[in-house]
């Protein structure tokens, strides 16, 4: 088993993103730009849809000033915001720590 | 038992930890999940990102960083270059 093997397997934040489908988040992508929506969907890729889509610096970034929705491929992003209130952070450790010792057997 | 890095991240589980990332970009934050890819998840941020300008007359290296806090954030990996327990800085 290899750690190659390891991180196939591994779904915790896919599972993490999936309870949190329908609260407000904030993507930032590694190119700066900022959009903040409704998380519609995500998949094993964390590639992520967004609805009622917002970009965060409007006047630097007009052309994206009328979008509504959007797919956002998961290696462009570098940080996704989240209430701490919608993250039940004891579950989210336990769970960690299980999947670490479950993807080694 | 500690066989193998990831392992020494899992130690850091509940713990404040100190992460370095590309782009010149430090965050220290609680570490309340991470994965093989070095997906994180922290909470209670500090993101520090330092850039330097040169000075075009002088050619002097101007140093500035702009922290930014935020509640509870998703890094993802590939971007993570450290994580350590937290570097006393001072």
């Amino acid at each position: 088993n290899t750690t190659a093997e390891f991180a196939r397997i591994a779904m915790l934040f896919y599972s993490f993103f999936k309870t949190l489908v329908g609260k407000e988040i904030a993507v930032e992508l590694k190119n700066d730009v900022s959009m903040t929506g409704t998380l519609h969907s995500v998949d094993q890729y964390l590639n992520v849809k967004l609805n009622g889509a917002r970009v965060v610096d409007e006047e630097r970034y007009p052309q994206l000033a009328c979008i509504k929705g959007c797919f956002i491929r998961g290696s462009a992003i570098r940080y996704i915001q989240i209430s701490k209130k919608e993250v039940q952070t004891e579950l989210l450790q336990d769970a960690c720590r299980k999947e670490n010792s479950a993807v080694r057997k | 038992s500690v066989e193998e890095p990831l392992d020494l991240i899992r130690l850091s589980l509940d713990e404040r930890v100190y992460v370095k990332c590309k782009g010149e970009r430090e965050l220290r934050g609680k570490l309340h999940a991470f994965d093989p890819h070095l997906n994180l998840v922290l909470g209670d941020v500090e993101e520090t990102v330092t850039t330097i300008e040169l000075e075009e007359e002088t050619e002097e290296e101007i140093v500035t960083s702009s922290k930014r806090n935020m509640e509870m954030l998703f890094v993802r990996g590939d971007a993570v270059i450290l994580i350590s327990p937290p570097i006393r800085t001072g």
